[in-house]
């Protein structure tokens, strides 16, 4: 199981099309990966669950992946992160 | 869990019947003083100078007995003891009936910074209301990914692995006629330790789906509000698993099954999906049966007791008809009998 923080470093936060994205790139990994915020944790592979979510500008989401190709997949979703959703000039 | 401070308290979003109508009427600044548990004190004792075993992280709230006895105590200089009132910090101290504190109090409240708050229920009706509304602020609470639906009034939590479908059959449910109450992010509580409900995790969200081809979709403004609901108890939980050939699905049904969510127990039905199964009208059977269950009538079971009775009977009728052993037993003992 591999456990980081990522940070949500968009302007606009984590909106349907960063979700859409997110959702995308999870649903390529057989590993469970799940996103927390506080004490809640909700699927990766779900949009509204994201949605839900409500990580505005500058929140730190809690990845978990667990499963065979972990290591791939949390990899891949935090360069998501890193890289702004591709919504701004890093 | 998010703190829970008074401030929270006054604003939270509660129906008409369950109303707390409480203002701030003094000691704003202690507004940010949080709620840790979800008791109730009314401080005549304390007001009369026993603080064994007093609650110093309750509210305590002042009924007329209370606020006259402030009244009283001021009037023959004894305050020493609403001093210690204060000292104990309490999160806040409600005048119901719409009562007001003396000044001396209130000015002892601003100098301390413990908020007042006023209502104009009675107390045993705002004490009702409160202890309902804070049993639910604090009640265990956990976000399932999953959808939500009411279907022929029981509520039904559809479980399952992304893509398997639950969505979609959401929404032919909800194309039948029933209601959805919330998709993928269901926040479940656990309510006074035996019951579940569940609600949309997020309320500003409203009711939208995603289904997959088509986006994200307003099922209010889609089906009109005949179609939604803001929250259900959790009756009955189905899994939706794609068919593997190598499990043994139930057959039969007879054995309740259940699963444990928050230390509830709930119903628990597993159903297979494959290409040409029509897993709405599967729920929706489902839901029917978990209703003929609680009113008393187990299908499964009722049915094994018909065939058992059935095969007894059958075995009494051989015993007669066809045992051709007793008769010839018995036409030998006849002879053995007759006189020679």
């Amino acid at each position: 199981m591999i456990q980081r923080e990522v940070r949500v470093a968009n302007r606009a936060g984590i909106h349907a099309r960063p979700a859409a994205m997110i959702v995308q790139t999870a649903s390529r990994f057989d590993s469970r990966i799940m996103l927390g915020k506080d004490s809640e944790a909700i699927n990766a592979k779900s949009i509204m669950g994201i949605i839900t979510l409500g990580a505005g500008y500058d929140t730190v989401l809690n990845l978990t992946v667990e499963g065979p190709d972990e290591q791939e997949a949390a990899d891949a979703v935090a360069t998501l992160f890193e890289n702004r959703f591709q919504e701004e000039p890093g | 869990m998010k703190k829970f401070t008074v401030l929270d308290l006054l604003g939270l979003d509660l129906k008409e019947h369950d109303a707390l109508d409480l203002t701030c009427i003094g000691g704003r600044p202690g507004l940010t003083r949080e709620i840790t548990v979800q008791d109730l004190n009314r401080p005549g004792l304390a007001l009369s100078g026993f603080y064994d075993k007093f609650g110093p992280n309750r509210i305590q709230i002042f009924g007329q007995g209370e606020t006259a006895y402030l009244g009283e105590l001021e009037q023959l200089g004894k305050t020493d003891t609403i001093d210690s009132l204060f000292a104990k910090s309490v999160p806040c101290c409600v005048f119901t009936h719409s009562q007001v504190p003396t000044e001396p109090f209130r000015e002892r409240a601003e100098a301390t910074g413990c908020p007042l708050l006023q209502t104009d229920l009675a107390t045993s009706n705002f004490s009702s209301r409160l202890i309902r509304a804070l049993s639910n602020v604090f009640a265990s609470h956990e976000i399932i990914h999953g959808t939500l639906v009411e279907v022929f009034g029981i509520g039904v939590l559809i479980l399952g692995d992304s893509g398997v479908g639950k969505s979609e059959a959401a929404l032919e449910l909800i194309e039948r006629g029933h209601r959805l109450v919330a998709d993928d992010a269901v926040e479940i509580r656990c309510i006074h330790g035996n019951i579940l409900t569940g609600a949309g995790a997020n309320k500003a969200l409203g009711h939208h789906m995603e289904i997959r081809g088509l986006g994200i979709i307003n099922i209010t403004h889609l089906f009109g509000v005949g179609a939604i609901r803001d929250n259900k108890q959790v009756q009955l939980v189905i899994e939706l698993e794609l068919w593997d050939s190598n499990k043994e699905y139930d057959r039969i049904g007879a054995e309740e099954r259940t699963k444990t969510i928050l230390g509830v127990h709930v119903p628990y039905l597993e159903i297979p999906v494959k290409p040409g199964r029509n897993v709405p009208i599967l729920i929706e059977t489902a839901a029917m049966n978990e209703r003929l269950k609680q009113m008393g009538y187990f299908s499964a079971k009722e049915f094994n007791q018909s065939v058992l009775k059935w095969l007894e009977s059958e075995h009494a009728r051989n015993a007669y008809f066809q045992n051709k052993d007793l008769f010839r037993r018995d036409s030998h003992s006849d002879r053995d009998q007759e006189p020679s």
